[in-house]
C-alpha cells in the first residue's frame, strides 16, 4: 500500500510541475497581459493543487494535512485577487499604479 | 564542497554585487536596494557560520540564528527610515538626486497634491 | 555529486542571477519586483540551511514588508526616473567599482574557504540550560533568555526608526495620520479580499507567535503577519491609520520595551543580575514580555511601512 501512495505522490507532483512549466512558458511567450495572467493563474491553481494533492499521503493526519490544504486555498484566494486587480489595471491601460 | 560552503561563497558574491550597485546606480532607491542586497549577503554569510555550528541535534548554532532574526528586523527598520528620507527629499524639490551640483529647484510641491 | 547538492547549486545560481537582474534592470519598479523575488528565493536558502525561524522572518520581512515599502516608494518616485538616469557614472568609476567589489568578494570567499574546522558552536551550551528557561525552541531561548538585552535594544531600534520616520512629516501635518495609496473601491475585489483574509490571518499570526516558544515561529514573524493584515484592511480603504498624536497609540508603542525593562531590571533584586529571571518564573516572565512586545511590534512595523503623516485628521 505504501508503495502505491509513493507512486501516486510522484505522478501527481510531476503533473503539477508540468503545469508550472507550461504556465512559465506561457508567461514568457504570450503576447499581452491578459493572456499572460491566464497562463500564470492556471499554473498556480492546477500546478500547486496537484503538488499539494500529491504530498497529502506523505503528511501526518490531521494537522499537517490541513495546513497543506490551507496553503493551497490561500494561494488560490491570493492568486484570484491579484489576478483580478492586475487585469483591471491592464484593461484601464495603465502600468503599475501611478 | 558542501551546502553551507556553497551558500557562503554565494553570500560573498552577493556582497560584491550589492556593493557595485550601491556605488554605480544613480537612483537613490536603487542604492537602498543595493544596500539591502549587501545586508542579505552578510546575513547569509553569518547563516553559513551558524549552520556549520550544528550540534546536539540542532540544525545550527542558535545564537547566530537569533542574531540573524534581530538583524533582519533592524535592516527593515533602517530601510523604512531611508525610504522615508528619500520621499521627503522628493516632496521638497520634486527631484531625487545625490548630485551636489544639480541643486534642487526651489519650488516646494505640496504633498497633498501628489 | 548528491541530489541535495545539485538542488543547492541550482538555488545559488538562481539567487545570483536574480540579484544580478535586480541590479542591472533599467526600470526601478522592475528592480523592486526583482528584489521581492530575490527575498523569497533567499527564504528557500534558509530552509535549505535548516533554519526555519530565520526563513519565516526573511519571508515576512525581507520579501513582504520591505517589498511593500519599496513598491510604495518606487511608485511615488516614478516621475524622477528619466532625470536620474542621466547621472549614470562614467566608465572609470564603473571599472573601479567593479574592481573594488570583486576584491571584497574574493577576500570574503577566501575567508569562507578557510573557516576553522571543527566549527566553533554555542549549541551545546544553549541546549544545556534550555530546561531552566521553560522554552522548547532554542532560538526563542536565545532571543528572550540568554541574550534578551539584544532583543530589548532591537525593539528600541524599531521604535527609534519609527520616530525618525514620523519626524520627517511636514510641520503642518505633525500629529496627523499616515496614509497609504489606497484602492478605495469599497465594493471591489480588494475590499472583498480584505474582509475575508484578516480573520484567518489574525489566527495564523497569533498561532505563529504562540508556537514560537517550542517550534519555529515567534513574535517577530507573528507580528509581521498581524501588521500585514492591518495594512491590507487600510490599503483596501476599509479603515484609516489613527493620528500619531493619539495617546493610546503612544502608550502601546512604549509599553513593550517598558515592560521588558521593568522585568529585566527587577532581575537585580529577584535573581541577582540584570535580565536574569528568578528560578521557576522564567517561562511566565518570558511570556509577559512577549505579550507586551506584540502590540508594540505590530503597530511599529505597520506604521514604518505607512511612512510620515500626510494629512490632518478630519475635525
Amino acid at each position: 500500500m505504501k508503495i502505491a501512495w509513493d507512486i501516486f505522490t510522484i505522478v501527481a507532483v510531476m503533473a503539477g510541475s508540468f503545469f508550472f512549466l507550461a504556465g512559465t512558458v506561457g508567461l514568457l511567450r504570450f503576447p499581452d497581459p491578459l493572456t499572460r495572467l491566464h497562463a500564470l493563474t492556471k499554473a498556480d491553481n492546477l500546478g500547486l493543487g496537484l503538488v499539494v494533492l500529491g504530498l497529502l499521503p506523505q503528511t501526518h493526519w490531521p494537522l499537517d494535512t490541513i495546513k497543506l490544504i490551507a496553503i493551497w486555498l490561500f494561494a488560490l484566494l491570493a492568486g484570484a485577487t491579484v489576478g483580478q486587480l492586475m487585469a483591471c489595471t491592464a484593461r484601464r491601460g495603465g502600468g503599475p499604479p501611478k | 564542497m558542501n551546502g553551507p560552503m556553497l551558500f557562503g561563497l554565494c553570500a560573498a558574491a552577493l556582497i560584491g554585487f550589492g556593493l557595485y550597485s550601491l556605488i554605480v546606480n544613480p537612483q537613490p532607491l536603487r542604492k537602498i536596494i543595493g544596500f539591502n542586497i549587501i545586508g542579505s549577503g552578510v546575513f547569509l554569510l553569518f547563516g553559513t557560520i551558524a549552520r556549520r555550528g550544528a550540534a546536539v541535534g540542532m540544525g545550527g548554532d542558535p545564537v547566530p540564528q537569533a542574531l540573524l532574526i534581530t538583524g533582519i528586523v533592524v535592516a527593515f527598520s533602517a530601510t523604512a527610515l531611508a525610504v522615508s528620507l528619500l520621499l521627503r527629499l522628493f516632496d521638497e524639490g520634486g527631484v531625487v538626486t545625490l548630485d551636489n551640483e544639480a541643486a534642487p529647484t526651489e519650488t516646494t510641491t505640496d504633498p497633498s497634491d501628489t | 555529486m548528491t541530489l541535495a547538492l545539485a538542488v543547492d547549486i541550482g538555488l545559488a545560481m538562481l539567487i545570483l542571477a536574480m540579484a544580478g537582474w535586480t541590479i542591472a534592470v533599467r526600470d526601478t519598479f522592475a528592480s523592486v519586483i526583482g528584489f521581492v523575488t530575490y527575498g523569497l528565493l533567499l527564504t528557500l536558502v534558509w530552509v535549505r540551511l535548516a533554519m526555519p525561524d530565520v526563513a519565516l522572518t526573511e519571508a515576512a520581512m525581507g520579501g513582504g514588508l520591505t517589498g511593500a515599502l519599496l513598491i510604495g516608494g518606487a511608485a511615488r518616485l516614478r516621475r524622477t526616473e528619466a532625470a536620474v538616469r542621466t547621472e549614470r557614472p562614467g566608465m572609470l568609476t564603473r571599472t573601479l567599482a567593479a574592481v573594488l567589489s570583486a576584491t571584497v568578494t574574493a577576500a570574503l570567499a577566501i575567508c569562507v574557504l578557510n573557516l576553522p574546522d571543527p566549527a566553533p558552536t554555542l549549541a551545546p551550551d544553549a541546549a544545556a540550560k534550555l530546561g531552566s528557561t521553560g522554552v522548547g525552541n532554542p532560538v526563542t531561548a536565545v532571543l528572550l533568555a540568554y541574550r534578551s538585552m539584544d532583543t530589548l535594544l532591537e525593539a528600541i531600534v524599531v521604535l527609534l526608526a519609527l520616530f525618525g520616520v514620523w519626524s520627517l512629516a511636514h510641520d503642518r501635518f505633525w500629529g496627523g495620520c499616515p496614509q497609504l495609496r489606497t484602492h478605495a473601491d469599497s465594493e471591489g475585489i480588494l475590499a472583498y479580499f480584505a474582509r475575508i483574509l484578516p480573520p484567518i490571518g489574525i489566527i495564523v499570526g497569533v498561532y505563529i507567535f504562540w508556537i514560537g516558544a517550542d517550534f519555529p515561529g515567534g513574535k517577530f514573524q507573528g507580528a509581521t503577519i498581524l501588521a500585514a493584515m492591518w495594512l491590507l484592511v487600510i490599503g483596501a480603504g476599509l479603515a484609516y491609520f489613527p493620528p500619531i498624536s493619539q495617546a493610546w497609540l503612544r502608550i502601546l508603542l512604549v509599553a513593550g520595551p517598558l515592560v521588558f525593562m521593568v522585568i529585566g531590571f527587577a532581575g537585580i533584586v529577584t535573581a541577582g543580575a540584570v535580565f536574569a529571571y528568578p528560578i521557576g518564573f522564567a517561562k511566565p516572565l518570558i511570556l509577559a514580555i512577549e505579550i507586551a512586545l506584540m502590540p508594540t511590534l505590530v503597530l511599529a512595523l505597520a506604521l514604518l511601512v505607512a511612512g510620515a503623516p500626510q494629512r490632518m485628521p478630519p475635525q
